[in-house]
């Protein structure tokens, strides 16, 4: 079983805790002017990608409250966690900071 | 060599020493006609179908690991073909009328069985749906008929119907045709037949990139072991598929989620048919061997790790155990976790892409080895013609785009 760090509570288990799928998918400011193409890519395409991962979870079980994580798919380890009006994390340096 | 009762005497007498190997293993050629990404039972089964019945044999299958190790190697072995729509009908179904004369197909016993699938229905809600299944399955010509608690207890004489449980069961709706399969025996079957009819089955050849032309047709793939050229790749790749269509500029609709299954001791049969119970995620038939194959539902999160919390396989046992009193004392062997490719309607994708010469199977989600010979077929008619077969006409990727959905997401009698 993982252990999350909530923004707001702390580290926590993960049974108290929703997947809410990838972060950072702003939902188009003007809908009716996108391509059926378009609309579809923003509701159904996701990264999935095989390494880090920015997602979405919702600590149900606790506070309530959305926060964003930064998640290695293939290990599950997470790299760090944070409130959804934060910047949004580069990807290529935490990529290299792991690494090292 | 012909498997028949003659070759096993025969072996017999030289002590089975003499049995050859059931394929070769080649070093990939500079270029074939046709590549296909992944030998599981879905790639093989394509690879099989395009030599036997396309004449396309210059077909190589390439596995960045062993034939068979990844989700086919992985599942419950559950087939059944009464799913909701008729899209879904026809290609389930599809598949299980080529499972019932597989062994004979393939001269390969991958010990199909059909002994029954029981699912379990636990509130009204449950009892709405399966009867809806069951009339729509009807329709549709699949069998599938509805069951009262006591016709469920004298069918499976384990179960629990006690009226006092947590979840009792209401009823059940019944496919006597559905059942289970060897499911290393039908990557091996298949793998045996395409090689036998020429196929190239290059295992520990991962592939890592994909070379188009000017014109964005696929010209080859970049593997581990050099590469590859060819003018028509499909893509059976599971778990892996967003990964590898990336590398051809695609982003699908696709999220990889680990799913769990475990193995108990070996015991003596005590286990007549399949039981799913999808309001409270137990899956459970017994093997040949004796072992109880049970099957939990997916993790909530998406990854590529190959196991899961053991919270998801402790509910899976919480529900075996009260379902099936007798398996409280049961010690499980083994569990693992494989990574299953979910779609937004929990069908599958199966057809060309907008690359040409790119062709895609794919978003199985947690069903996909029951589908294994229908979905091959089909997929081998679309990768030989170019254009889609009519029974995978409705899974295309444009689905999406165009608003048709599949929705089994509700309707596969799965809770996701």
């Amino acid at each position: 079983m993982l252990l999350i760090r909530c923004p707001f509570c702390g580290e926590r288990s993960e049974i108290e805790f929703r997947h809410a799928g990838e972060a950072h998918i702003p939902r188009p400011l003007a809908p009716a002017s996108l391509s059926d193409a378009e609309w579809a890519d923003y509701l159904y395409n996701r990264t999935n990608p095989k390494g880090l991962h920015i997602e979405r979870w919702r600590h149900v079980h606790g506070c309530g409250r959305f926060f964003n994580a930064v998640r290695d798919t293939i290990s599950d380890f997470f790299v760090m966690t944070y409130k959804l009006d934060d910047q949004r994390p580069d990807l290529a340096r935490l990529a290299s900071g792991q690494r090292r | 060599m012909k498997y028949s009762l003659f070759s096993l005497l025969r072996q017999a007498a030289s002590g089975h020493e003499r049995w050859p190997a059931q394929w070769r293993d080649p070093v990939p050629k500079p270029a074939y006609d046709v590549v296909i990404v992944g030998a599981g039972g879905h790639g093989l089964a394509t690879a099989y179908y395009l030599a036997k019945q396309h004449g396309v044999t210059n077909v190589a299958v390439l596995e960045k690991g062993w034939l068979g190790g990844g989700n086919t190697g992985r599942n419950t072995t559950i087939i059944r073909s009464n799913y909701l729509w008729d899209e879904s009908a026809a290609i389930y179904d599809h598949a299980l009328k080529l499972w019932e004369g597989l062994s004979q197909e393939l001269n390969y016993n991958v010990m199909f069985s059909p002994r029954g699938v029981l699912m379990l229905a636990h509130t009204v809600h449950d009892i709405q749906v399966f009867k809806r299944h069951v009339h729509a399955n009807r329709l549709n010509g699949v069998d599938n008929e509805w069951l009262t608690p006591d016709e469920c207890k004298a069918f499976c004489p384990p179960l629990n119907t006690a009226r006092d449980i947590r979840y009792p069961v209401l009823g059940g709706a019944l496919q006597r045709r559905g059942g289970v399969a060897r499911h290393d025996a039908v990557a091996w079957g298949y793998a045996r037949g395409a090689d036998r009819l020429g196929v190239d089955i290059v295992q520990n050849c991962e592939v890592t990139a994909i070379r188009r032309d000017v014109s964005g047709a696929v010209t080859a793939v970049e593997t581990t072991r050099g590469e590859i050229r060819a003018r028509k790749v499909g893509v059976v790749a599971a778990g892996h598929t967003s990964t590898l269509m990336a590398m051809a500029g695609l982003r699908m609709p696709l999220e990889s989620f680990p799913l769990q299954a475990l193995v108990s001791e070996p015991v003596k049969p005590v286990f007549p048919c399949v039981v799913m119970s999808n309001t409270i995620h137990a899956y459970i038939s017994q093997s040949d061997k004796g072992e109880l194959v049970i099957g939990g539902g997916t993790d909530v999160y998406t990854s590529y790790s190959q196991r899961g919390a053991l919270h998801v396989t402790t509910h899976t046992i919480e529900a075996i155990c009260e379902l099936f009193p007798m398996f409280r004392r049961m010690r499980m062997l083994r569990n693992w976790g494989g990574i299953v490719d979910v779609t937004p309607d929990r069908s599958p994708i199966i057809g060309k892409t907008p690359v040409p010469g790119l062709y895609v199977n794919c978003g199985w989600g947690t069903g996909g080895f029951k589908a294994t010979p229908g979905s091959g077929h089909v997929f081998a008619d679309t990768i030989a013609n170019d254009r889609p077969h009519p029974i995978n006409a409705p899974f295309s990727l444009e689905r999406f785009r165009d608003g048709v959905l599949i929705d089994e997401a509700a309707a596969a009698a799965v809770a996701h």
